[in-house]
């Protein structure tokens, strides 16, 4: 509890209801923690807001056109126009849907990435709790948003929608292995699950030291967050919108808020983990860690605009023949550097950075050379003679 | 090796990322329009129309209605009928411009304007007198001697109805006022210069 009691608005609130207004302990101590969660929440919702603005502006810039630019300066108030205008839409629930289900699920979508903001540092000291296993309980977290996807297409009482949701299931469940595999190296680096502990075990960026974990953990993230090239679930070509084909109004309005609630939360995981969190020269530690997921955040939106959607057998095969291999190649390397070297010093870092780049330069183009990602041709399937050429 | 492609991808969006955006902001920025353009407010100078209803004959989709009256002049001295009607709806119209085609004298041509959204079907139907008070700004659309004189619809000049046809003054001796001024440089009904 001690990050809770240096924060100046906890003890602030504190210190105003137990002098000012002579109220009990346990009231400030309410009070105090309400204001914290209040800010914490609402600022990520801010930011959240904000980055469905920023996704369409720089999409549309790397596709040559302007973005929105009508509503307020340079459109940044089209997310406010867009809920105002979700509100008064009308809220239909299918005769054949699961009611309860039905209305659960946004819910469900949004509470997890919210729920995973206990355990994220947002500055030097400014985090509500440090949880010693907090890179468990964010993957943790993460699964639940892809329940609340299974809810979703299950009570809509529609095949589409429960079409994309499974395909979403079968997604997490093959990328979730090296999404994990690449926090698992992480932790052996840092020694500890705690996001403080690795943000002050990096001496060197875990970008340098891990670059395949980094890569590793960009793409498997990327497939959790149904992000393109790996947004099968509501590929409109085939799945109308996935599970969200049969959400209207502002229900739909929160599954799109916690969709880009859950990047800006990957980008604040890929700062703390990848990126030295807060640390930095110069500027406060609260404003490198927002630009650092600021500048996630364009990577991310940046492979949207390029890369085309991928079938879903091949995002299968990706994950589990070149993915899954890759990801143990990443750990095998780290914890054999872990066992020579238990608590590294700078020097030895960056021989393991050096080390690191030169297995990533190895690993890829060899697990290239290996790895067949064609999907093999179907028995009873009329081969092409252009394909047995091939 | 996988990715290389990736990695071309995003540099081929990374140079559009820094190229000025292709869109053109339409209400405050315009397209140069060409002055061929084939738009609405048909172009219509009263002074020039007979009344013979070529354009409603040729209509394919017979939207013009023209009703005339001899207005107690003769036709045979040079003198016009009256155009007492003369309606069209350009909601059904296409633009094809076979009325202007028609026209003999030169009296209906296309106009240059694409902005007349209406909120009723019946608003769209112009009719004589919105055709007799609008600025004329005609299309050179089928107007070769318009675009001869670089005549350019979107400078705003309304165009006199001497200038706005090809038929020669001279045609119509009888009408003082179609004779050429002094200093004219047009030709003669003869194809002569003066």
């Amino acid at each position: 509890m001690s990050p809770l009691e240096e924060n100046h608005i906890f003890s602030g609130t504190y210190g105003f209801v137990t002098n000012t207004l002579g109220g009990p302990d346990w009231l400030a101590y309410g009070m105090g923690a309400v204001a914290v969660i209040m800010i914490v929440v609402n600022g990520f919702l801010l930011i959240g807001t904000l980055f469905t603005w920023m996704e369409r502006k720089v999409v549309g810039r790397f596709q040559s056109r302007v973005g929105p630019n009508r509503v307020g300066p340079f459109g940044i108030l089209q997310a406010i126009a867009d809920a105002v205008k979700l509100l008064f839409k009308e809220d239909i629930v299918p005769r054949r849907a699961d009611r309860l289900l039905f209305n659960a699920a946004p819910i469900v979508m949004l509470a997890p990435s919210l729920l995973a903001l206990a355990v994220i540092p947002f500055g030097r000291g400014s985090y509500v709790a440090d949880l010693n296993i907090a890179v468990l309980y964010v993957v943790a977290m993460g699964g639940i948003a892809s329940l609340a996807v299974l809810m979703a297409g299950y009570s809509s009482g529609n095949k589409l929608a429960l079409l994309g949701s499974m395909r979403a299931v079968a997604m997490l469940l093959s990328y979730e292995i090296p999404l994990v595999m690449a926090l698992l190296g992480i932790t052996l680096l840092a020694g500890s699950m705690s996001m403080v502990d690795i943000i002050e075990a990096q001496h060197v960026p875990f970008l340098l030291v891990s670059p395949l974990g980094a890569l590793i953990f960009l793409i498997a993230m990327s497939a959790e967050l149904n992000r393109p090239p790996f947004d099968v679930t509501e590929a409109e070509s085939e799945l109308v919108g996935g599970y969200l084909t049969e959400y209207s109004g502002m229900k739909f309005g929160v599954f799109y808020l916690a969709e880009f609630c859950n990047v800006v939360l990957a980008g604040a995981l890929f700062a703390i983990l990848f990126l030295d969190g807060w640390e930095w020269a110069i500027l406060p530690s609260h404003l490198w860690f927002l630009i650092k997921v600021f500048g996630f955040l364009f990577v991310a939106s940046w492979v949207r605009a390029t890369l085309p959607r991928m079938r879903i057998d091949q995002i299968l095969t990706f994950a589990w023949k070149y993915l899954f291999p890759l990801s143990l190649v990443n750990v095998l390397a780290l914890a054999v550097e872990t066992i020579a070297w238990p608590d590294p010093s700078l020097g030895q870092l960056w021989i393991m950075v050096a080390v690191n780049w030169v297995i990533a330069a190895l690993a890829i183009p060899l697990l290239s050379l290996v790895v067949d990602l064609k999907t093999p041709a179907r028995a009873g399937r009329r081969v092409s003679p252009v394909e047995e050429a091939i | 090796m996988y990715g290389i492609g990736i990695l071309k991808g995003l540099v081929v969006t990374a140079k559009n990322l820094l190229r000025k955006p292709a869109t053109i902001q339409y209400p405050e920025e315009r397209v140069p329009q060409a002055s061929r353009f084939r738009g609405q407010e048909f172009t219509w100078f009263v002074d020039r129309c007979t009344g013979c209803a070529s354009c409603a004959k040729f209509c394919p989709l017979g939207i013009i209605r023209i009703e005339t009256d001899p207005n107690g002049g003769n036709e045979q001295d040079g003198g016009s009928y009256r155009v007492d009607v003369f309606d069209i709806d350009q909601g059904r119209c296409m633009y094809c411009g076979m009325c202007v085609e028609a026209c003999p004298y030169d009296a209906l041509h296309m106009g240059s304007n694409f902005e007349a959204a209406q909120y009723r079907r019946e608003d769209l139907v112009i009719n004589v007198e919105v055709l007799k008070a609008r600025d004329k700004h005609p299309s050179t659309w089928y107007r070769p001697q318009l675009e001869r004189e670089k005549f350019d619809p979107f400078e705003g000049q309304p165009k006199e109805w001497k200038d706005a046809g090809r038929e020669n003054p001279f045609w119509h001796p009888q009408r003082p006022e179609m004779l050429p001024d002094e200093g004219d440089t047009r030709p003669t009904a003869n194809g002569e210069y003066k």
